[in-house]
């Protein structure tokens, strides 16, 4: 319980009497089911939530500020530490920015790669989401663990490629950094042959569930239009029906040469958001698959990529990708010298929490733990 | 898909004729050009953008703090005869509006504060889209710009007691942000007399 009423300036009144009184809980920030350090100060009248504010900051350390005082290609390192599950999407977004910024063209074979790694990327978040959503229904540790074990092998196509496992550091403007090495792309077509009876595997055990189905069918949905309105992106927006991929809205890089379909849910509820990602991963087979028999050969940066004393010409840029999570954005303001005059981003794990309270109001305290799972939040980015 | 903006400048001056809106041009190569929109029609046009356009997703909304307002100009250019921007520098709200239902976008908006004062002020939108709620409060957080009528503006990033606005340009950070006096000179001291062999 928290005294100080003042954290809850628009919570409804704790006054009554023991029958009708309420309880404060502030959950988190210590809480294994926060995904991290994220806080939650709950009013309930019994097991049900009156009123749901988040807290947020613990992790804050002003991110778009140091950007301001480095060169653009000093925070390229830094985007990795944004959404840390999948730092190759945080380095495409930023590079694409920053391309729009200064009409960077870049070279098909490392638009090829970009997507290949976008797209292993993806892989890695849903399934390390599969396995963080049943530990927030008590099954802790073994879906985890058998998610892991999927996530690493990829992690260590990553380590062969970028020389790290998670902070990758890869995408330049104009490309990638290096090339890729001799015989990796038979391994990630290994990899992706693999993966298809994985899925099959997890989703026999998940599907059917009962305890998954109690815990998950008809909680947290909200109408489409809410949903749009309250800046909602990703697999939360699709699993209620909303047909809205950037990968197929904006057709950034190559995408637009690739054969594969959106998966929409129809509720929208906890269930609809965790099938929509396996969904979602089967389509990433499909587009690796794709991408790796058509890699041509050629350059992986564009030739005249300038990499010291950048400079961008003045004026500003917004550009987005369909990250696992949502769209990511980058707003940048060039104002003509090496370092970025604004550097703003547009976090999705930040903005999807907007309807965390209208999601949970009404239901019960052990609701909200799920479908803060289903969000899919990494607190690197909420809180910047 | 790029937007465009001429067309639905004409498009509210022709259905809000009291709004003050104006086109500026980008002059870098991503084409993104904007609307320069008044704080008191703000709403209203967002209104209108929303419900007879279908720009129906607020996508990001960002601060910019502009000390120079001349450097303002040169990144957002104004035609001619058109205002320019406030003498002492401004603070300057940024939203990029999409449609998801035909697929268009950005639209970006802008509105700016009157200084970067105790006027420093624009009205919130979040009664016309609600995802502007915690991005709005950022704004407010490390910009220091208030939104009118925000349903619960308080500091989000930042803890409530902390004073100042760290994204503001002339903002100085303190020299050790880490300092708290902890017992350890106590405890050496303490040390020292209790082993004075050793020291």
């Amino acid at each position: 319980m928290i005294s100080d009423p003042s954290m809850f300036s628009s919570a409804p009144t704790l006054e009554g009497s023991d029958d009708d009184q309420l309880l404060r809980v502030s959950l988190g920030p210590q809480h294994p089911s926060t995904h991290g350090v994220f806080r939650m100060n709950v009013v309930l009248d019994g097991e049900t939530v009156v009123s749901l504010k988040p807290v947020f900051g613990y992790l804050h350390r002003n991110h778009e500020k140091i950007a301001e005082g480095v060169t653009y290609l000093s925070s390229m390192p830094y985007t990795d530490r944004l959404d840390y599950i999948c730092p190759l999407t945080n380095n495409w977004a930023y590079a694409l920015a920053v391309e729009k910024l200064a009409g960077i063209e870049v070279p098909e074979r490392a638009e090829y790669m970009r997507v290949i790694l976008g797209e292993l990327t993806r892989l890695i978040n849903h399934t390390a989401f599969m396995g963080f959503i049943l530990g927030d229904m008590g099954a802790w540790g073994s879906a985890l663990m058998y998610a892991f074990r999927e996530r690493e092998k990829i992690l260590d196509l990553f380590e062969d490629l970028t020389g790290a496992r998670m902070m990758a550091n890869f995408m330049r403007f104009g490309g990638c950094r290096n090339d890729l090495p001799a015989g990796w792309t038979e391994k990630v077509s290994v990899l992706v042959d693999d993966y298809g009876p994985f899925l099959d595997e997890m989703e026999k055990f998940l599907v059917g569930n009962e305890i998954l189905l109690a815990r998950c069918q008809d909680v947290g949905q909200l109408p489409k239009e809410t949903l749009i309105n309250g800046g909602i992106t990703g697999p939360m927006l699709r699993a209620a029906g909303v047909n809205y991929d950037i990968r197929k809205v904006d057709s950034y890089g190559i995408y637009g040469r690739f054969d594969f379909r959106i998966p929409l849910g129809e509720k929208g509820d906890c269930y609809d958001r965790i099938m929509i990602r396996f969904l979602e991963m089967r389509e990433s087979l499909k587009i690796l698959r794709q991408a790796i028999d058509q890699l041509p050969a050629g350059e992986y940066i564009h030739p005249k990529a300038k990499i010291r004393g950048f400079k961008p010409p003045v004026g500003e840029a917004y550009g987005r990708i369909e990250g696992p999570k949502g769209e990511l954005g980058f707003h940048l303001i060039s104002d003509g010298t090496v370092n970025p005059y604004r550097y703003r981003v547009r976090p999705p794990s930040f903005i999807n929490l907007t309807l965390l309270e209208d999601m949970c109001l009404g239901l019960d305290l052990a609701d909200v733990v799920i479908i803060l799972g289903s969000i899919d939040i990494v607190l690197g980015e909420v809180d910047r | 898909m790029s937007v465009d903006v001429a067309g639905i400048l004409q498009s509210i001056r022709a259905a809000l004729p009291a709004a003050i809106v104006a086109m500026r041009t980008n002059p870098g190569p991503s084409n993104q050009h904007s609307l320069l929109v008044g704080n008191g029609a703000l709403v209203e046009v967002l209104r209108f953008l929303r419900d007879r356009l279908e720009f129906d997703f607020l996508s990001n909304v960002s601060g910019v703090d502009w000390p120079d307002p001349k450097k303002a100009d040169t990144i957002a250019v104004f035609g001619e005869g058109e205002e320019t921007a406030p003498e002492n520098g401004f603070l300057e709200v940024v939203y990029h509006l999409y449609s998801t239902s035909r697929r268009i976008g950005p639209l970006v908006v802008r509105a700016r504060t009157a200084d970067r004062g105790g006027n420093a002020k624009v009205p919130s939108v979040v009664s016309v889209y609600r995802s502007a709620e915690f991005q709005e409060r950022e704004v407010f957080d490390l910009f220091g710009v208030v939104f009118t009528d925000h349903p619960d503006l308080r500091r989000i990033l930042m803890w409530d007691e902390f004073a100042d606005h760290p994204m503001r340009k002339d903002y100085v950070a303190p020299d050790d942000y880490e300092y708290e006096p902890t017992p350890h000179d106590a405890v050496l001291e303490k040390a020292r007399r209790h082993y004075p062999a050793q020291s």
